[in-house]
């Protein structure tokens, strides 16, 4: 390599050897001999390379960047023979100051590069930090050469994917959890055999890229605890895995304890879908701190009113400017470099609706970053998965620009399931849709059933077991007099409110909850569990989170012993999607499909209710061909009963030889409420009815 | 920060320990002393029972030292890593790549019996 001309430095500034950079790649990239380091800023005057010893609050050297090295719009530069260990990097940009126009240049800021691909400065979680460091999250740099041996991203088809919604600090920090480093990836990588063992083949972590716990923390008006931005839904850097989620962060070590996290789950079949949060930044509106993006280049990364104030699509009080060229691309080079670097399987995109909106706000028909993404070559194997909507009333579900590629968060899943599960009347032709991967919004335009990620609970709102054990939010310890959170829970609380010792309350609730799990499971489209789910995790009430740092968040895995029969049969419910094709249809029967079909049921067999009075449906789903001509593949038979009181549902005929075997039937109580696939209970040859109890569901297998 | 760096052989195979903090600054000279050790077809033992702190530049030295050895049809076991590091090495995945020994004499039967 120091054969190479370019291996040489050509200028010097107080003693530190530098040359000319490249403009491309962004961000600080290790070169034989030195760092290079590239930033971009449409309206700076001048850039100067800020340089720190780790942790130092003055900084070592600043060198301003030579105008000659300036490439366009571009300051790159190398500096030779840095310790890439022991230095943090950051900016100062000299720019005009008019915030009228959108310039909020300030060159006393020490700026975060956009690009940082680690940052210091939250290395421990809940570490008070140094609220006069000129420069809080501090740029690191990393090596690239993670030994990845022969993994990669996992490419499961999304029609046979069970996502598991996480919190990678949630899952493990409880005492409970038993692992060595309880709420980091190393605590969630020591739990992978407990995903393995309830079957789920992917997991989607909420934000994982460096945030600031500490953004708007305060104490807790109640018990004094500090509640935090705990969830993390605003970025400080979106190249950065949070630090202070990594059990070596204080050793600098997140980005190789995460990669290798990442690997342990795909050794073990598990996929990683992150939720990423591209709609705003950490920057607040203009009362907010100046960390990065307002001091580079307030006017291009933000979304400004004709006054120069933040529109504030995200509830948040910014929204990042997505389809602004520039912005666009550094979203996609991020989602690149974490598909490519980190060989992450796919995205969740958080309140994505702003991801289409033009640099006013105005929704856009054909948005270019949407389409962009969709169209990438490297993230063409990636799952792209939007939350179809925003805080400034933009709502795509059934409507977002898909491409072929994307799918949703199906919101109307969630919501007509919850509202058929608590009883609601007129509920049967809605719930038929979603069962059926919700043709009535993704079937019209072929994008299939796997458009619909299907839901019933995820971290926004109720746990599952609160759905039925709460009619109202309960978020006091939120500090808000209960006013924060949504209204709209469709619960019901099974006749107590939150805990109680009735013993009949307790047993309804139980089967509401193995109700929810059946539907989620049986439905086409692809299902996501929210974290705990699978054992009655609860938040006492508390829809709304996002702040707590305790038990209303962290996963107790006591829970595993007190219910182990929902885990059970949340377990035996997913190795039957497994088992069965029929469950994981890639398009819609009788739209695109041909060779299997929905044959809709009631209380009489072929003869479904569906008048608004009615609160049950049954329905079978079979290929064409099953028991004919040689075909053996079994048949699927599910009856929901949302009435009170138990009703007898007649069978329908199977094929000759073929025989109903229970799977499940959720009005009994565990071990009786569901057998293992492929160790059905027979039913008598000659019963040709079935009692389903009140709010309950039962499950048949037909087959020879 | 200085390290020392000794060599010696037992039962015909390489022995390097190492004492001190391997970083940044110490790991280049421990890649440049130790990578000539490795030879075809053969075993090296790191005892690292004198290393008290190990950045992420010294454990890429690790892996680059394992690396070459596996191209040379070699083996690497390392010896007397203390817990903290050893518990590093495994949450960032570099440990499995290793044979891990408690003393020298353990690495030498393991490489032995290999």
């Amino acid at each position: 390599m120091d054969t190479r001309i370019d291996f040489y430095p050509t200028h010097q500034h107080q003693g530190y050897k530098l040359r000319p950079g490249r403009p491309v790649p962004f961000g600080a990239t290790l070169v034989p001999g030195g760092v290079n380091f590239a930033i971009c800023s449409r309206y700076a005057t001048s850039c100067t390379l800020v340089l720190f010893e780790k942790g130092a609050s003055t900084p070592l050297v600043e060198i301003p960047i030579p105008e000659v090295f300036r490439i366009g719009n571009t300051w790159c530069m190398v500096v030779f023979d840095l310790d890439y260990e022991r230095i943090e990097y950051g900016y100062r940009m000299e720019g005009p100051w008019d915030p009228r126009v959108g310039h909020r240049f300030d060159s006393s800021k020490i700026l975060l590069d956009p690009y940082a691909k680690a940052i210091g400065g939250r290395d421990v979680w809940g570490e008070p930090p140094d609220w006069n460091d000129p420069y809080p999250h501090r740029a690191r740099l990393i090596f690239e050469d993670f030994d990845w041996e022969d993994d990669r991203p996992l490419e499961t088809p999304l029609a046979d994917l069970v996502i598991y919604e996480l919190h990678a600090r949630s899952f493990t920090r409880h005492s409970s959890a038993e692992v060595k480093h309880p709420g980091t990836y190393a605590g969630l990588m020591a739990k992978i055999p407990y995903l393995k063992e309830l079957g789920v083949n992917c997991v989607e972590l909420m934000p994982i890229f460096e945030f600031d716990e500490f953004e708007n923390s305060r104490p807790n008006p109640v018990t004094g605890e500090t509640m935090y931005n705990y969830w993390g839904y605003s970025t400080v850097g979106f190249f950065a895995p949070k630090a202070g989620y990594a059990a070596t962060g204080p050793l600098g070590m997140q980005v190789d304890e995460f990669k290798n996290l990442v690997k342990e789950l795909h050794r073990n079949g598990i996929e990683i879908i992150l939720d990423v949060v591209f709609n705003h930044t950490a920057e607040g509106n203009e009362q907010g701190p100046t960390l990065s993006f307002r001091g580079i280049d307030n006017q291009t990364y933000y979304m400004l009113t004709p006054e120069g104030y933040y529109f504030n699509f995200s509830g948040c009080g910014n929204t990042l400017n997505c389809n602004n060229p520039i912005v666009r691309m550094m979203v996609l080079d991020c989602l690149r470099y974490w598909a490519a670097e980190y060989h992450i399987d796919g995205f969740r995109f958080d309140l994505a609706a702003i991801l289409g909106r033009d640099p006013w706000g105005a929704p856009m028909p054909n948005p270019p970053l949407l389409e962009s993404l969709a169209f990438d070559p490297i993230l063409a194997k990636c799952k792209l998965i939007a939350e179809a909507w925003d805080a400034g009333g933009l709502y795509q579900v059934g409507s977002f620009p898909a491409y072929g590629r994307w799918a949703e968060w199906n919101g109307k899943y969630r919501d007509d399931i919850r509202r058929f599960l608590k009883g609601d009347e007129g509920m049967i032709p809605a719930l038929a849709q979603r069962l059926q991967g919700s043709p009535d919004l993704y079937g019209w335009n072929r994008r299939g059933p796997t458009a619909s990620i299907n839901f019933i609970t995820c971290h926004d709102g109720f746990t599952l077991y609160d759905l039925f054990a709460y009619n109202y939010k309960h978020n006091e310890a939120n500090g808000e007099q209960n006013r924060d959170g949504g209204d709209d829970n469709h619960s019901w609380n099974c006749g107590a409110e939150g805990e109680t010792d009735n013993s009949e309350v307790h047993a309804l609730r139980q089967r509401m909850i193995k109700n929810a799990l059946a539907i989620l499971l049986m439905s086409h489209g692809v299902p996501m569990i929210l974290m705990g789910d699978e054992v009655g995790r609860t938040q006492r009430g508390n829809n709304n989170t996002y702040c707590h740092d305790n038990d209303l968040n962290w996963f107790d895995w006591s829970l595993l012993e007190r219910n182990t029969g929902l885990f059970h049969f949340a377990r035996q419910m997913i190795a039957f999607r497994k088992t069965h094709p029929l469950l994981r249809a890639r398009e819609h029967l009788g739209i695109s499909a041909v060779q299997a079909d929905f044959i809709w049921h009631g209380v009489h067999a072929w003869n479904a209710d569906w008048s608004p009075g009615s609160r049950t449906v049954a329905f079978m789903l079979r290929e064409r061909q099953a028991g004919q001509g040689g075909n053996t593949n079994p048949v699927l038979y599910m009856a929901l009963n949302a009435y009170w009181d138990a009703l007898p549902f007649q069978l329908p005929e199977l094929p000759i030889n073929y025989r109903w075997h229970l799977f499940a039937n959720t009005a009994l109580s565990s071990p009786h409420d569901i057998y293992e696939p492929g160790h059905e209970i027979p039913l008598e040859p000659y019963q040709d009815s079935f009692l389903v109890g009140g709010r309950a569901v039962v499950i048949l297998v037909g087959r020879p | 920060m200085a390290i020392q760096v000794e060599v010696s052989t037992r039962n015909g195979i390489t022995v390097v320990t190492v004492a001190g903090e391997i970083d940044g600054g110490s790991a280049p000279g421990l890649q440049s002393q130790v990578l000539p050790l490795l030879q075809q077809n053969g075993a090296l033992v790191l005892d690292l029972a004198g290393v008290t702190y190990m950045s992420s530049a010294g454990l890429r030295v690790l892996l680059l030292l394992y690396r070459q050895a596996v191209a040379r049809n070699g083996r690497v076991a390392l010896a007397g890593v203390a817990e903290t590091i050893k518990d590093t090495m495994a949450v960032t995945g570099f440990l499995k790549f290793f044979a891990v020994a408690g003393t020298v004499d353990q690495a030498l039967t393991t490489l032995q019996q290999a």
